[in-house]
């Protein structure tokens, strides 16, 4: 498989990342090289192999539903960079 | 001072050779007189540091009892929370992000009485083999300043090596701590995945992603280990598994132990000059009794590209979080939501943290799930079923660390796949999750080389015993550079 600058574009949108027109070709580039690096996966016959979910089986980590402290919020919103009384402040998404 | 060991210092103090005070004083200085040729701190918190340095002279005045690392300077990779200060994960990103938490290990080190004394330069997000991709500065080797120290833990293996602190944390999700402990020639572990609580540590590939210590010996990793091992309730991945005093394993007997050295670790790509250590260690285990046999390990020639899959993806999906909206970087100028997202994701991450974003996300999108994602999950079900058959027949597994020792400064930083393959020996033990160290094994041409011991899971202290067999009849681990 190989992908085209437009896929490229294509998954740069996913991503929520955007590039000059130098970088997508620079990218698709990358891209193809690493792709084609990994096809050697399809050699192995992995018929009937269940997908690891971690590295050794693992259980739900339950615990009592009770109240314990959380973080406070004025210390959460020293990091926002643009905020008002106690919210994120975002740019108006719906009109 | 500063080439002195974590168990070496603990003794002085103890017997109030010197106080907690003038070991943090003697750091700040080799600090401020090496770091800005050696670039291994992102910041330094001098005063933050001599206050809990003076905390514990108190408590040693009083004649209490403390932990082993108590009074010693340390330090922590940038990716690890500590309440009030910065974590940048060595991103434009992250530049100004202040923590509002402790870490699960930086509070299990504060018990402890450690004195924290600043962060270490890394790869962005983790995420690199030299400490290249670092959006502040290199950080540089300390046996060869045109050198790279490895990576992405590249700040605390060279703050170690230099003796800036005596011991430091990382982490390791394909080889972040055991490869530049290799080329700094220093002690790494990368624990059992589990073993050490992720709680605070910036993720970047959740399933691989391990906490451990950098140290100049094994007795050093030890102490360390036994201080930040345990369960978390607050990282659920975290294992319930009884937490020994890995001490015990100092000091024992290693004849009959079986080691395994797989045929696929030693060929190609290996450079002659790093096999040929490595086949003396060999030597060293065998005429301390140990029973060495070949095996092979088929599967673990699949390692690398099933790791850069399940990392890039895992990543894709662990920055989704940096928006702009929360924490962290927000572009200048942007026209809706959606632009605040885009521009400010351009312009905080760097061309590696990007590559792998793009990576994960095509990997992860409809229609290539199934050829790699899942495929590369597959295979990692076959590389653990390997390595749990191979430890049926031997105790650890040996190889070396790296193919090659320390390359030149921007030798490899413009061919992603040939910086990713120095990472070849060390991705197939976090697909497994298994635990592994790397020590210092000798010079080639005045280059350290790294020899790494893998263990079964929760074995560390097979491993601890097997190293420190190792050292207690070579010299290596106590070369020191000469900056």
């Amino acid at each position: 498989m190989s992908v085209s600058i437009k896929d490229v574009e294509y998954v740069a949108k996913l991503a929520r990342l955007e590039f000059s027109e130098k970088e997508k070709v620079k990218f698709t580039e990358e891209l193809n090289s690493i792709l084609k690096y990994v096809e050697k996966l399809s050699e192995v016959d992995t018929s009937g192999v269940e997908p690891a979910i971690g590295a050794y089986p693992m259980y739900n980590a339950l615990r009592e539903d009770e109240i314990s402290p959380s973080l406070d919020r004025e210390e959460i919103l020293k990091n926002a960079p643009d905020k008002q009384d106690g919210y994120f402040k975002v740019p108006k998404v719906i009109d | 001072m500063h080439k002195k060991t974590v168990h070496e210092i603990r003794d002085l103090l103890r017997r109030k050779e010197i106080s907690s005070v003038e070991l943090t004083k003697i750091a700040l200085e080799r600090i401020n007189s090496i770091d800005d040729r050696l670039g291994a701190f992102i910041s330094v918190y001098g005063e933050q540091a001599l206050e809990a340095a003076k905390d514990v002279d108190r408590k040693i005045a009083s004649g209490e009892e403390l932990p082993d690392l108590a009074g010693i300077p340390t330090a922590l990779k940038d990716n690890m929370n500590m309440k009030g200060t910065k974590t940048t994960c060595a991103s434009r990103m992250l530049e100004n992000f202040v923590s509002p938490y402790d870490a699960g290990v930086t509070e299990r080190l504060k018990e402890n009485g450690a004195v924290i004394i600043g962060k270490t330069n890394m790869d962005e997000f983790a995420m690199g083999s030299s400490n290249e991709t670092s959006y502040f500065k290199k950080v540089r080797n300390p046996y060869d300043l045109e050198r790279v120290p490895g990576g992405s833990s590249g700040g605390s293996a060279a703050a170690v090596a230099s003796g800036e602190v005596y011991y430091s944390l990382g982490s390791d999700t394909g080889g972040s701590i055991r490869q530049p402990a290799a080329m700094c020639g220093v002690v790494g572990l990368k624990p059992t995945y589990g073993r050490v609580s992720r709680y605070g540590l910036v993720a970047f590939a959740s399933s691989l992603d391990q906490i451990g210590p950098f140290t100049k010996d094994v007795e050093d990793c030890a102490i360390v280990l036994n201080a930040i091992s345990g369960k978390d309730e607050r990282d659920s991945t975290s294992a319930d598994v009884k937490v020994e005093d890995f001490t015990k394993y100092l000091n024992r007997d290693i004849r009959g132990m079986r080691i395994g050295m797989p045929v696929e670790f030693f060929g190609e790509g290996i450079s002659e000059d790093v096999r040929k250590i490595i086949i003396d260690a060999v030597e060293v285990f065998k005429s301390q009794g140990a029973e060495v046999k070949e095996i092979s390990l088929p599967m673990s020639r699949y390692a690398l590209e099933v790791y850069y899959i399940l990392a890039s993806s895992e990543a894709s999906s662990n920055l989704a979080r940096f928006d702009g909206i929360r924490y962290g970087y927000r572009a200048e100028s942007y026209s809706d939501a959606v632009d605040i997202y885009t521009k400010s994701r351009s312009q905080g991450f760097g061309d590696e943290v990007k590559r792998r974003i793009m990576l994960g996300t095509y990997a992860l999108s409809a229609g290539y799930y199934d050829a790699y994602y899942k495929k590369a999950l597959q295979i990692r079900t076959l590389i653990i079923n390997e390595f749990k058959e191979a430890y049926k027949n031997v105790d650890i597994i040996l190889s070396p660390t790296s193919p090659t020792t320390a390359f030149k400064l921007g030798e490899k930083i413009n061919d992603p796949l040939s910086m990713y393959l120095s990472d070849i020996y060390t991705v197939p033990v976090n697909i497994a999750g298994i635990p592994a160290i790397s020590i210092p094994a000798g010079l080639s041409n005045g280059l350290p080389v790294g020899l790494q011991l893998m263990g079964n899971y929760f074995e560390e202290g097979t491993l601890l015993k097997a190293a420190h067999a190792f050292e207690r009849a070579t010299e290596h681990h106590r070369i020191r550079p000469s900056i």
